[in-house]
């Protein structure tokens, strides 16, 4: 029993955030919120060149082969930044699509798209019905499509988009016309409902993780804007009220975290009880992420109504992933499936099994 | 990463359910806040430690198995899971105990702790005074020397005393040095309570029994080798006794993923009545979650703790977590229960309320015992968040 990452993985963590708290701050992001596309292809380049876009990627196909543990520390701190980029997306959701993916076509679109994505030259989108528009489909090389019980690959030429504005800037949200066709059909039946289950579960793992990053990154920002925001001739951070929003957040966070480390680890695993650890990692995590939300623009007080303060960046994301991948009702669904069922064995000394 | 137990960890656990099986009285002891059930429980202890199950962090010359935290908690799911009794001697071999191992003289412990081990003496706690709850540094129950030196003499008023009724002995700080302010001049001193001069006053709680005590102290003379630790350095004492691995050991998450199941059950069998509100349905949901959070968050300290690594800030969140899922647990139970929530188990229309009663009332403490919710939430604050005092 060892419930604990490697030294390895807590120093590259280190190394990531160090790198995007450089590379991705509260003026980079706005500066995006201007441009066409609100994406920069000089960042993604320097992502790839850290590895990251390769990280998920079999060795195989040019990658670095870790699994969904190795990155679910990275999607955190992805979260802290609130990267304007489909990172995460990618590396949890679109790769492990390609991967698992079975049947005649399945092995040239790995060998197609596995390397590109890998070395930062290809973007891989997935749009499952759940999250009903489609997040970066503009800057999408392949876009796997659910349809149904099927999945289609579609490049480019084959669909057309729809911008579908977010209350937050980041956002980039398309609905996306399309024509299911023999050519696109890339999965079908159970093959596809398992890639279209696995997709949707990676989803809420990422999400998940990045909720984490965003509420901390929320808490920090407040416990340091209330350590300087004066009244009645003190900071207002030492009032108990004030200080209790805080901790109120702080310890939900702390058991938000180990769920979704325990989720990273048995999807990676490949084990039974991961859709519904998924689950409990999701609800955790982006409950947390409102609660952040919440309570630090309070601690704001008017300011953090305002435009111009950051919080709003993490803030609005924070509130969009508590609706993406899945809705509270679904994910606390698929829990009392498991907690109700006869079969359930639950209670002490059975949550490692 | 390896979330799967060891052989010698799944073996240890056979063994612990093997002996629970065949040791754990098959019906329920009566409440330890009753005398007849103190000392039933005394004697549990006894059998706990015949079996070497009493303290399995104690090393093995003192009776323990030299078990590390990872062990101790696969031993709390089996002791939940095999409806044990609770631990009346909890203070001494959780608390006290460890205490004693680190900050004890050699007499000291050859002296105690085989009778803490065994349930001889059981050991209550006296920290808390009239004036000195959540700010317990304003402590002013004094512990003067003798002028032979031989004795302190002990005056004051202690409260709040957990099984302090039926107790043997009690641990708690004093002032040692008259003139001192605050966290100085504060001793740690072990008082045998039949010492003449004391007088327990028992205090009913709310299920009526007298599950704690007020203390008095008038000219109490306790032998100066009742101080653990240095004079005036109890505070330092007292902090490792209220640390966070003695926490952690008093409440692993073993019996919230007992009640977790047991709401689960109660609500299966009611579920048509309780669906009424679909809130109810939410929180049973709610209460897996919570407790397999606490389970995993313990889990990953004792394995960071294992392997040599120290606790952090964080561990101040563990007490309102449990605290506060322990309340919601028993609230969702009540709401389940209806009408019959209130009822005593022995109500001609009770029915199966079992013991919910109960421990919906011991919840209630929860948030308030150990350090309030709001202390705590202060610590967070200030120690972990770093916000100005």
């Amino acid at each position: 029993m060892d419930f604990t990452f490697t030294e390895d993985q807590l120093l590259f963590q280190e190394s990531v955030r160090e790198f995007l708290l450089n590379e991705v701050t509260a003026e980079s992001i706005r500066k995006l919120w201007d441009t066409e596309s609100g994406r920069s292809d000089q960042l993604w380049t320097q992502l790839a060149e850290l590895g990251l876009t390769a990280m998920t990627v079999p060795e195989e196909f040019g990658g670095l082969g870790m699994n969904e543990l190795d990155f679910v520390l990275i999607a955190q701190e992805c979260g802290y930044v609130a990267l304007p980029a489909p990172l995460v997306h990618q590396a949890l959701v679109a790769v492990p699509t390609l991967i698992n993916m079975s049947g005649d076509n399945a092995d040239a679109l790995k060998a197609q798209w596995l390397p590109a994505i890998a070395e930062g030259s290809a973007k891989v989108m997935v749009g499952l019905e759940v999250n009903m528009l489609v997040e970066d489909a503009h800057i999408a090389d392949l876009l796997i499509m659910q349809h149904g019980q099927q999945l289609h690959a579609l490049t480019p030429a084959q669909f057309t988009l729809q911008f579908n504005e977010s209350v937050d800037p980041s956002r980039k949200l398309y609905s996306v016309e399309w024509t299911a066709s023999a050519e696109t059909l890339i999965a079908d039946g159970d093959a596809a409902q398992q890639l279209i289950d696995g997709a949707m579960d990676r989803g809420a793992l990422g999400v998940a993780a990045e909720s984490l990053g965003l509420s901390q990154r929320m808490v920090d920002m407040a416990v340091t804007y209330t350590a300087d925001r004066q009244q009645f001739g003190k900071p207002i951070g030492s009032f108990q009220a004030v200080k209790h929003l805080m901790a109120n957040i702080a310890f939900k966070l702390e058991y938000a975290k180990t769920p979704v480390y325990r989720a990273a680890y048995t999807i990676a695993h490949k084990q039974q009880s991961s859709s519904v650890n998924v689950s409990h990692a999701k609800l955790a995590a982006t409950e947390v992420g409102q609660i952040a939300a919440r309570n630090t623009m309070q601690a704001h007080g008017a300011m953090g109504y305002t435009w111009e303060v950051d919080l709003q960046i993490f803030m609005k994301k924070a509130w969009a992933y508590n609706n993406a991948w899945g809705l509270v009702a679904f994910h606390e669904q698929r829990i009392a499936d498991f907690v109700l069922s006869d079969s359930a064995v639950i209670g002490a000394g059975n949550t490692f099994v | 990463m390896d979330l799967n137990y060891t052989t010698e960890q799944t073996a240890f656990r056979a063994e612990a359910r093997e002996w629970l099986a065949a040791n754990v009285p098959p019906s329920p002891l009566p409440s330890f806040d009753t005398e007849a059930g103190f000392q039933a429980h005394r004697e549990w202890e006894a059998k706990l430690y015949e079996g070497r199950w009493g303290m399995i962090t104690w090393p093995e010359a003192m009776g323990g198995r030299g078990a590390d935290l990872i062990q101790w908690l696969i031993f709390e799911e089996e002791y939940y899971a095999a409806g044990a009794p609770l631990r009346v001697n909890q203070n001494g071999i959780f608390l006290l105990g460890p205490t004693m191992m680190e900050y004890g003289t050699e007499e000291q412990k050859q002296r105690f702790l085989n009778g803490m081990a065994t349930g001889k003496d059981i050991w209550c706690q006296a920290w808390s005074e009239p004036n000195a709850g959540s700010d317990m540094a304003a402590i002013r129950a004094k512990a003067e020397l003798s002028e032979d030196g031989k004795h302190y003499i002990v005056n004051g008023q202690k409260t709040w005393s957990t099984r302090a009724v039926w107790a043997d002995w009690a641990f708690g700080m004093f002032r040692t040095d008259p003139d001192s302010q605050r966290h100085k001049g504060l001793s740690f001193i072990l008082v045998p309570l039949d010492l003449e001069g004391i007088t327990v006053r028992p205090i009913p709680q709310l299920d009526g029994l007298p599950g704690f005590a007020e203390i008095f102290f008038d000219n109490v003379k306790v032998p100066v080798d009742c101080l653990l630790g240095e004079s005036g350095q109890g505070w330092s004492v007292a902090m490792a006794t209220a640390g966070f691995e003695r926490g952690l050991m008093l409440r692993s998450p073993a019996r919230f993923q007992q009640t977790a199941k047991r709401l689960v059950e109660l609500y299966k069998e009611n579920q048509a009545s309780a669906d009424l509100d679909p809130a109810v349905k939410k929180a049973v949901v709610k209460a897996y979650m919570d407790a397999e959070a606490y389970t995993l968050s313990t889990y990953q300290t004792a394995c960071r703790l294992v392997q040599g690594g120290k606790i952090g800030a964080e561990s101040s969140t563990n007490k309102i977590f449990w605290s506060e899922l322990d309340r919601d647990m028993h609230a969702t139970a009540m709401s389940i229960l209806g009408a019959r929530a209130e009822l005593l188990p022995h109500a001609p229309q009770a029915g199966g309320v079992a013991n919910w009663l109960d421990g919906w009332l011991f919840s209630q403490s929860g948030p308030i015992y150990a350090g309030t919710n709001e202390i705590q939430r202060n610590i967070i604050a200030e120690r972990m968040l770093g916000m100005p005092r």
